[in-house]
This record gives structure tokens, sequence and C-alpha cells, in this order.
């Protein structure tokens, strides 16, 4: 699993690369709770993700906490069909704005 | 710094016992903490804890998922230093009758574990009593893991040949609820829908995207909805062993299951079956599924009551298999004759010793753990008189299990509700220990109603009691101790009840011998499905009779899933072990049945509508506020003369508004097979009778919406057709 960030039309943009489960959340999380201390708007590109484990999701979660308290907004670019239903059977998905691809993401953020 | 304003950081202060202490073949370790039992993530690793007090020997066995072996085996002890000598001394990670232990390093998602104990006695054999059941050779699961795998996809075969089939696996219970809490309704104005998780939305026409699934029920929350049900009643969730029945239907050759469920693995895991997450063999996802259920059912209004087993558990009798509670303690959790037999009063083999202290503390640990971690609003314990059984079977009078759950802080406001008999011949339906929180299913409530219905003499003395909420069985708890069904997943469905006269239970597999005999239910002229319009009219006119008679009595109405759209199970008055059409609902009945659904959710809003059928004491059947009525009058074709002789088949009441803050209310039942004109009493000044129900009308005068009720013509009298009933109200 990586993730590299980078700013797209002033928003930020985190691209989560792999699997998460586990094994890495709670890297993932760290990685990503640092850049949300900079930012109030975060798209997560999920499209090279095909699996989440609950750690994943809650990983996830964490990282809407931290911008939805300080009245940010977190959304999730390219959520694979599978991974969009998994989050919404286990209730995940309701939190996060969603979009098809980052750029429209980008566009919905802004 | 000063003290008024100093933030504490001592939560991300590194915690000392977050370094191990000890290791076992490269495993980092350290003596864990006692409580809470169960498997627990803690700083650094998993705290594992679990209760014997026979054992003398304890081991935490690790599988990552699924495999076939262990990759770790890990004794609960360790070396310590002997104070005195300074000398290393082995020691247990024990304290009391506890063995406690955290693993460090460990991904809790990855692995499921296990125990393996010793203790005293030869590990018995198979169909051989045993005091102790000891046997270094299985591996236990643990009572209280939150997650089971093993069954994970409902009816796949499993490898029966798995040295470890029902794993335990830890649970990450961080849920976010947002605003979610239980409830908290008033009883009296429940309304209690009895359904089957799988059953609910497995049928093709269910039309759902995870059919069968806690995913699918949520699909079908708009329709509970707007049926008018606010709490939902699920047969048993806890995980058990869909596959555990090895018979076949004899008529088809198909598989049976144990499809309701009642026979528990895990006490404190929900089945991952029941989860369209299941497949993906993580317990937190099950867990999050279901929660997210509870959430959105909460969000519409609806409570969440689970149907829990506490009599009984899987592992059966001698003759069943160790998978935990037999193996970790015998002697504490069964109740068991001095040779080490299994008593059953269960009727399924073996018996939980619930009044040992160690086993209540259990059943209370559990329930507080639905109801604080699930936010459940209510439980209904299935053969409930067994919980008031001392440890050697005699019934208790004042049962510390009872008891401690009608006090616990957490249970405080959650509904208990008791299956108020059980298979030993225990009978308690009005005298079951209720410390003045527990209600009951009412099964008089059941029996009256179906006689009076049905039109059998000298029944309507006891139809006025059980319309009253059963004064006669609950004069010092008052009505809302009265859950009333007519119907439920024990015995017939609604249809059937007035389809057969008797039990069609072929495909069970037990010719015919198993389920109840007196179903007290009349198949209208003919045994079975018909083309007599006659006969099929007088069923459903039946139907909303018993929606009338089910609706209108004080108590807490319960229905059955799908009897609001004649659901049918061809006469099986038992079908725990079908997995098909016989018990899944027909979502097709839904427009086929349309007007019986009509009706029922309208008689759902009505209560709702009229605070006089939901009171908290009991009717006095005086006038105590001087309005010049009593609260309850009993009337019959005379008003004000209720016809209680022995041939009369007919019964008509009225609440009086002022009494209830409401509308006057007079129903009537013409249960006769003949019409009756009925004399309707005098309302007060300026107020007018108008018909809300009338189930003699033809649709779709037979029901109205509440607030649309056109007025009587005819003020003084009302002709009421053969079998009818019948709902006016005063304002």
């Amino acid at each position: 699993m990586e993730i590299e960030t980078n700013s797209v039309d002033g928003i930020a943009v985190a691209t989560i690369i792999g699997d998460i489960d586990g094994s890495n959340a709670a890297a993932a999380q760290s990685q990503i709770l640092t850049l949300a201390q900079t930012c109030t708007k975060l798209v997560l590109d999920m499209s090279r993700v095909s699996y989440m484990s609950s750690a994943g999701l809650r990983m996830l979660l964490a990282s809407y906490r931290a911008i939805a308290g300080k009245g940010g907004t977190v959304l999730l670019a390219g959520l694979s069909e599978d991974l969009s239903d998994t989050m919404s059977l286990t209730g995940f998905l309701s939190f996060f704005k969603t979009s098809a691809t980052v750029l429209e993401g980008v566009g919905l953020l802004k | 710094m000063n003290d008024s304003t100093a933030v504490s950081d001592l939560a991300s202060l590194v915690r000392v016992d977050s370094y191990p202490t000890h290791e076992h073949e490269g495993i980092r370790l350290r003596h864990g903490t006692p409580l809470p039992f169960g498997a627990t993530i803690v700083a650094g690793g998993v705290n594992f804890s679990v209760f014997s007090h026979n054992a003398n020997y304890c081991q935490l066995v690790l599988f990552k998922k699924g495999a076939a072996k262990p990759f770790a085996e890990i004794p609960f002890r360790g070396l310590f230093t002997d104070p005195q000598t300074h000398e290393p001394l082995w020691g247990e990670f024990r304290i009391g009758d506890v063995f406690s232990m955290v693993v460090f390093d460990l991904d809790p998602e990855s692995i499921e574990y296990g125990f393996r104990m010793t203790g005293p006695g030869n590990s018995a054999t198979r169909g051989e009593p045993g005091i102790h059941r000891f046997d270094l050779t299985h591996v236990l699961m643990d009572p209280y893991t939150r997650a089971v795998s093993g069954r994970n996809v409902w009816g796949v075969a499993p490898n029966w040949q798995d040295v470890y089939p029902y794993r335990a696996g830890i649970v990450q219970n961080d849920f976010d609820w947002e605003s979610d809490r239980p409830l908290e309704i008033p009883i009296e104005k429940l309304v209690i829908y009895e359904a089957h998780v799988r059953g609910m939305t497995k049928h093709a026409s269910s039309n759902v995207r995870h059919a069968g699934t806690f995913a699918g029920l949520r699909e079908k929350i708009p329709y509970l909805k707007s049926l008018g049900v606010n709490c939902i009643e699920l047969l048993p969730i806890y995980e058990f062993d869909e596959m555990e029945n090895d018979r076949l239907n004899p008529l088809t050759g198909e598989r049976l299951y144990n499809y309701w469920g009642y026979s528990t693995v895990g006490f404190f895991a929900p089945k991952a079956g029941y989860a369209a997450v299941g497949r993906r063999g993580d317990g937190t996802m099950v867990a999050d599924e279901l929660k997210q259920l509870v959430k959105e059912l909460h969000t519409a209004g609806i409570e969440v009551m689970l149907d829990v087993v506490f009599n009984h558990t899987a592992e059966g009798n001698e003759f069943g298999p160790t998978l935990s509670f037999r193996g970790i303690d015998n002697q504490t959790y069964y109740m068991l004759t001095p040779e080490g037999y299994y008593f059953n009063f269960s009727g399924t083999g073996n018996t939980l010793n619930c009044n040992n202290p160690i086993v209540r503390n259990m059943v209370v640990d559990c329930l507080r753990y639905w109801a604080s971690e699930y936010h459940v609003d209510g439980f209904r314990f299935d053969l409930a008189a067994i919980l008031g059984r001392d440890p050697s079977g005699a019934p208790l009078s004042n049962p510390p299990l009872l008891e401690s759950l009608a006090f616990d802080p957490i249970l405080g406001k959650v509904k208990l509700i008791a299956e108020a008999w059980d298979a030993g011949g225990l009978y308690q339906v009005g005298s079951f220990p209720a410390y003045g929180r527990w209600a009951e299913w009412n099964g008089k409530f059941r029996d009256s109603v179906r006689q009076f219905l049905k039109g059998e003499p000298g029944k309507v003395g006891e139809m006025a009691l059980r319309v009253q909420g059963s004064p006669d069985l609950y004069a010092s708890r008052g009505p809302t101790a009265s859950i009333n069904f007519i119907t439920a997943h024990d015995g017939f469905t609604l249809h059937d009840m007035v389809s057969y006269n008797e039990k069609h239970n072929e495909a069970n597999g037990e010719n015919n011998n198993d389920g109840a005999n007196d179903n007290e239910s009349w198949n209208c002229g003919w045994e079975g499905p018909t083309d007599d319009t006659e006969i099929n009219a007088l069923r459903n006119r039946q139907m909303k009779n018993a929606f009338i008679m089910l609706l209108t009595s004080q108590g807490i109405p319960m229905m059955l899933m799908g009897d609001e759209v004649a659901r049918t199970q061809n006469g099986n008055n038992n079908t725990y072990c079908h997995d098909n059409e016989l018990n899944w609902m027909d979502w097709s009945l839904v427009e086929k049945n349309a007007e019986l659904l009509s009706f029922a959710s309208r008689m759902t809003k009505f209560r709702a509508a009229h605070p006089a059928l939901r009171r908290r004491d009991f009717l006095t059947g005086r006038d105590t506020l001087g309005s010049g009525y009593p609260d309850i009058s009993w009337h019959g074709p005379h008003a004000w003369h209720p016809d209680w002789s022995h041939d009369s088949r007919v019964l008509a009441w009225m609440l009086c508004g002022k009494h209830s803050k409401d509308d006057y209310v007079y129903v009537a039942l013409n249960m006769h097979w003949d019409t009756h004109i009925f004399e309707l009493p005098q309302l007060p000044d300026g107020k007018r009778w108008h018909v809300f129900a009338n189930t003699g009308a033809a649709h779709p005068n037979d029901i109205y919406e509440v607030g649309t009720e056109p007025e009587l013509p005819e003020q003084s009298h009302i002709f009421m057709g053969p079998r009818s009933t019948l709902i006016v109200v005063g304002r």
C-alpha cells in the first residue's frame, strides 16, 4: 500500500494504491491524518484500491471525523462497485461525498 | 501550567502495559487483565481472557484465518521471579479462575483463536456421561467471542473434518452511531412484527440487492413503516449452525436445515451468514452491517427486539459435539444429573445452567453487550421458564437471573419479554417472576381468541378478559405485561389458521408427529386451498376479524411476518427446518392480497391514533371521572346487555372517550354464523357514531383511513353480517 499526495486546483488529493487491511491501515491513517491537519477539503482517490477490510473502512471514517471536526469535507473518488457496496452495507458510505473521478470530485468540492 | 487551563495529554501517553514482559517461541506476551472476558484489542496487542473454575491448564490456540492448522499455541503462563529467592519461577497468567494474557503484534483482523484446556476427570467419550469433559485434543471456542467464523455464508457445506469448526474472531466495536440511541418507545405503544432475517427477503420476489441478509431487511424498512409496525422482533440472530441438521425432506429429498436458529453457538456473535458481507470473513464488518440495520430501523422509528435463546446451546447431549462450554467447564455451564447426564428441560438435549452465578453473569454480560454495542431495544427470551430453574432443575420462587436482569442498570430501559413456559412442563403464563419489568407472550390470548374467532361456544367471558389485557393473569402487573398474539413463528400462519383444521408437517420428516396438535384453527369448510369463492371470502373475513381482535385488545400486539398478506406455510405448523418458499415471505402477495394488507395497515394506524386502546392500567368498568360512562362497558345485540350465555358468540364493548382523552370507541364481534342487529349505545350529546371498520362490508367499505370515517346514517343500531366485526368511533 502506498499513498501519493498532490494538489489539484488547490484541493488536496491523496491517491491510495493497494488494498487496505489490518496490516497497513494504521500506517495509512497516520499519513492521511497528517494531511488532514493542513486541509479542510480532501479528495481520496480510491480507484486503485480493490479491497478494504473493516480496518480500512475505519481508517477512512477517522479521516472523515478529523476533517468534519473542523467543518471540512472528504470525498471518495473512483470507488469500485464492490467497495462502494461493502461501504454501503456497513454504513460507511453515507458519511462521504463520492464522485467517479478525481477531477469530478475536485469540481464538486471547489 | 495553570491547573484550570491545563489540557491533559495522558490519553496519548504510552501505557506502561503496552510493553511485553514475556515471550513464547518468539511471540511477545504479557499477563493480561481478567476483565472484560473474551478477546479485546488493547495497546500493542490483544487481551485474551477466559474463565474456567475446573480447568488446571489452558493454552491459547491461534490460527491464520481459515487455516487448517494453528500457527501458534501459547500456554497461559510465563517465567516470573520468586520474590524471596529471586529464582526464576513458572507461573500461570491467571487470577482466580480466569486465565488472561496479552499477545502482542497480532493483526486482530487476520486471526482466529481458541483454547485448549485440561482438568479433572477422564475425557468423557461420546455418548458417555461426565461431570467434566476436558479434552486437550479439542480446540474450544471462547464463550465470549464477539464473532464466529466457520459458517460465513448460509448453507454452504463446511469442511466437516475441520479441527476447529466454529472459530472465535476479534471485533472492533467502534461503530459510528452518530446520534442514534435505543428508542425507548413506551411499551404500550408498540406493535411488534415477528420476522426471520433470511425469511424476509430470501424469496426471489423480494427484489433486494442482497437477498436474505441484514442488508436485505434494511431495504424493507419502508414496507414495515407503511404497515405501521414500530418494533421488529427477529428470530435468533446469534451465531448458530443452520447445517447442524442432516436430515432430508422425505417428500422432495431436499436438505433440511436448522432454519429458525434456536440453537446458539455463540451468544455474543451475530450470525455471519445473515450478513451480506459474511463471505468476507471479517467479523467486524458483520457487526457493522447489523448495526447499520439497527441504526436505520431506529431512524424509521422502529425498535429492534431480539429473540434470545439462553436455555440451551448447540452442544446437544452426551452425543453432541464439544465446541466450547462443555470443554471449558461442563459442570458450570450445564445442568447435570449426579451421574453427569444432561438435563433436557429445553427439549433439545441440554440445559444451560442459568442460575449458576457464572452463567448468570454471562447472560447479563451478553444482554448488556447487545444493548450497548448494538443499541438493541428489547429481548424476547425463548423458553424463559427454564431461566427460573435452579441447577438441579427445580423452579425457584425468586430466580436470581430474572431478578438481575430486571434490575440491571444497563438494561434499565430495555423491554424484557418471556416465553413463560419450557419443554419440561413448567407453564408460567401469568405467574412468571416479573419484578415489575417482565412482559410475557400471552399464550392464553392466542388460545382464547382463536376459539372465539372460530365460533366456539362458552368463550365470551374469556374473550372479554383477553380484550382487556388479561386482568385474570396480570392483575398486579397491568395490561402491558401481556404480549398479545394470535400467530407466531411457532404454529400456523394466520392464513393457515383459517385454512386448515389439522397440521400438515409431512415435509419435516417426522411422519407428521412434530408440531402442536391443539391449533384451535378452523378451515372454514375445506382443508387447504380451494376455488370456492364463499370459503375464500370467509377466510379473508376471518383474517380481518383476527386483526381487529388483535389490534383493539389492551396489551401489546404482535403479528407474524407475512400475516398481513396471507402468507401460507401449506398447513405446516412447525417449519423450523425449511429453507425454502414455505418460510420465505413471498412479496408478490403484497399485490395479490393488497386488500388484506391495506386492512392491516389501517388497523395499526387506528391503534396508533387511539390511546383508549393502549392503556397502561387496566380498565375498571366504572365511571371514575363522572363522564356518565364507565371506562369500559359491555354490550351485545342489546346495548348495555352483553350476552354472557353459553351459546353466545357475540361480544361488544365501548371505551369511554373521556377516560382516555380520545374518541369513544365501540367494537362489536359477531362470531355467530347468523346476521345480528346490534343496538349502538347512545353517545353523549352532540357526538355521532362513525364507522371505521366493518368486515361484513365489501372492500373498500370494509375499512377507512383514520379521520375519514363516514357518519353512520342510522345511529341507533347496525346490521352485522355472519362472522363479522365492527369498529365505530363516536365523536
